[in-house]
């Protein structure tokens, strides 16, 4: 095509190019789509605003009642990892399915993990903006001690994040239409995020309430986050919940993986 | 395989559980050629398509795009086609430059993305969010999208359905300005038209199967029919169908001539591309 000087140089280029294409496609993926989120208001508010919100209005109400605040803090953040999560995802990835970005993405080089990576880290990203501010917040304006145990607090984040993001893809192939998506997902995140001790002890909650929160992944993560944060109990203390979290998470991955359809529901 | 032929589809067949969707199709692509698939909706023109473009497994048959197999969805080749759906999402929140230059940055050597814009005559809506957009100003961003990878081999699945005229016009000249870069061009269309316009060549398909197959042009003399047509002198009109239109004549006007009749306004035509398309394709058409 061109000069025949360049061809060598050209082609060491494009060999060394290959090697770096998949980091680089999901990279540029991953910075299109922080451009997108904040330009889309909802997403901006649901996924970034509300949790901040909620801890600013419950924080303001406890104000000074220490004991409470070792409650709503870890609970936000609970709350936090599934909203940036599995709303966001199945949100997410309804829309792209149904308006047929999803498909049309899938004919163009782009490799397909490269993509999926770059929304997955989309995400992720609110989830550690979050816990990172909500945790600040507690120590800085409600008084409370910086978490106790860090190493817990990640591991309890990260498998929140893996467990979350596996099942809100997942139910995203269960969503028929975008127009639909907001009832879906609000349907599982409303009254988990109430019985599962976001506002309150969910120790306190009625028997079966109590029963029905016991066997949902996000009372475990609160739990969890709680140890870390609050009690300073390691993540041994909370083996049942590392195990309620995992079997959720191999659920949600093996439904994620086998439901996913690049194609709208509607032919 | 020789290296002129874009597309190579032998004895395609597709399944969707009991129904037939595609019955056994075959046809070449030359490079440099707009090739069209003509047929109403629902005739297995999408379907063939995807296949084609690698979004769906073919149940039985031979496939080859640009000579690999676009089933197992090679980066090789996806790298060398420019996809053009019925109907796709754009992301909202972009601008129609993002996009654009975004798009390029999946291909390893696209064109320019101001030369895409300003082709598709998209440079005053550059800055603009996509969700702005109009209908027809939306297919034009399709186009620079699938355009901007600099492909060989552009597909366009109904690139015109539900445009206003002027708006099918200028998609229209998109399509020879494909022809001119030298681009092969597989459309799908249920719009004679259409076909007319752009192809050179058209298989007529319905049903899942091939019914013609040639130029606009020729398709109506590969069925070898003759329509003779006349009006009597009470005014009737008459008409007859024939392969060989020399003994007809000869029998018609010598039966004239013998009574002292006249065959008036006497025409001898082959049926047009859409004639052919209307008669193969008349039960679908209701």
């Amino acid at each position: 095509m061109s000069d025949h000087a360049l061809d060598e140089p050209v082609r060491r280029a494009r060999a060394q190019r290959t090697s770096v294409r998949w980091r680089e496609a999901a990279w540029r993926q991953y910075r299109l789509e922080r451009k997108m989120f904040w330009r889309n208001p909802s997403a901006a508010f649901f996924n970034f605003l509300l949790p901040l919100l909620f801890l600013a209005l419950f924080g303001a109400i406890f104000a000074d009642r220490e004991a409470d605040l070792q409650v709503i803090v870890p609970g936000i953040a609970g709350l936090a990892v599934m909203s940036t999560t599995f709303s966001a995802l199945a949100m997410t990835l309804t829309y792209l399915r149904e308006s047929g970005v999803l498909k049309r993405v899938r004919g163009t080089p782009l490799p397909t993990s490269a993509y999926l990576a770059g929304i997955a880290g989309n995400a992720i990203t609110n989830t550690a903006l979050q816990v990172a501010l909500i945790t600040a917040a507690g120590s800085l304006v409600f008084g409370l001690d910086w978490p106790q145990d860090w190493v817990a607090l990640v591991v309890f984040v990260v498998l929140g994040v893996v467990c979350f993001a596996s099942l809100g893809v997942a139910l995203s192939h269960a969503i028929p239409n975008f127009d639909s998506a907001p009832a879906y997902v609000n349907a599982a995140f409303l009254p988990m995020i109430f019985i599962s001790g976001v506002f309150f002890d969910a120790d306190h909650a009625p028997g079966f309430l109590h029963a029905i929160a016991e066997v949902l992944p996000l009372k475990h993560l609160i739990d969890g986050l709680s140890g870390a944060m609050v009690s300073g109990e390691g993540v041994g203390a909370h083996l049942p919940a590392l195990l309620v979290l995992g079997l959720w998470s191999a659920v949600g991955i093996v439904l994620a993986v086998r439901g996913f359809s690049w194609d709208a529901r509607r032919t | 395989m020789t290296t002129d032929v874009a597309i190579e589809v032998d004895d395609l067949r597709k399944d969707y559980g009991t129904q037939r969707a595609v019955r056994g199709i075959s046809f070449s692509v030359r490079r440099g050629e707009v090739f069209g698939l003509l047929g109403p909706n629902g005739a297995g023109k999408t379907t063939t398509v995807e296949i084609l473009e690698g979004y769906r497994e073919r149940t039985a048959g031979r496939v080859a795009v640009l000579g690999m197999d676009p089933g197992p969805r090679p980066v090789a080749l996806r790298e060398r086609i420019g996809i053009v759906l019925q109907s796709s999402g754009l992301y909202r929140h972009l601008t129609v430059h993002e996009a654009v230059s975004h798009w390029a940055g999946l291909f390893r050597a696209p064109r320019d993305v101001d030369e895409t814009i300003a082709q598709m005559g998209l440079q005053a809506a550059a800055g603009r969010r996509t969700i702005t957009l109009s209908g027809g100003q939306q297919r034009r961003l399709d186009f620079a999208l699938a355009l901007v990878g600099d492909p060989e081999l552009v597909f366009l699945d109904e690139p015109t359905t539900g445009f206003d005229p002027a708006a099918r016009r200028q998609a229209w000249d998109t399509v020879r300005s494909l022809k001119e870069l030298g681009k092969t061009v597989l459309l799908t269309t249920h719009y004679l038209d259409e076909a007319q316009a752009l192809a050179d060549r058209v298989a007529i398909i319905k049903d899942g199967a091939i019914l013609a197959e040639g130029a606009p042009g020729e398709l109506g003399a590969t069925t070898r029919r003759y329509r003779v047509a006349w009006r009597d002198s009470a005014g009737m009109a008459h008409e007859r169908e024939t392969e060989d239109p020399t003994p007809l004549l000869h029998d018609l006007t010598g039966a004239a001539l013998a009574r002292g009749d006249r065959l008036n306004e006497l025409s001898v035509t082959q049926p047009s591309l859409e004639d052919v398309y209307l008669e193969l394709t008349a039960e679908a058409v209701e």
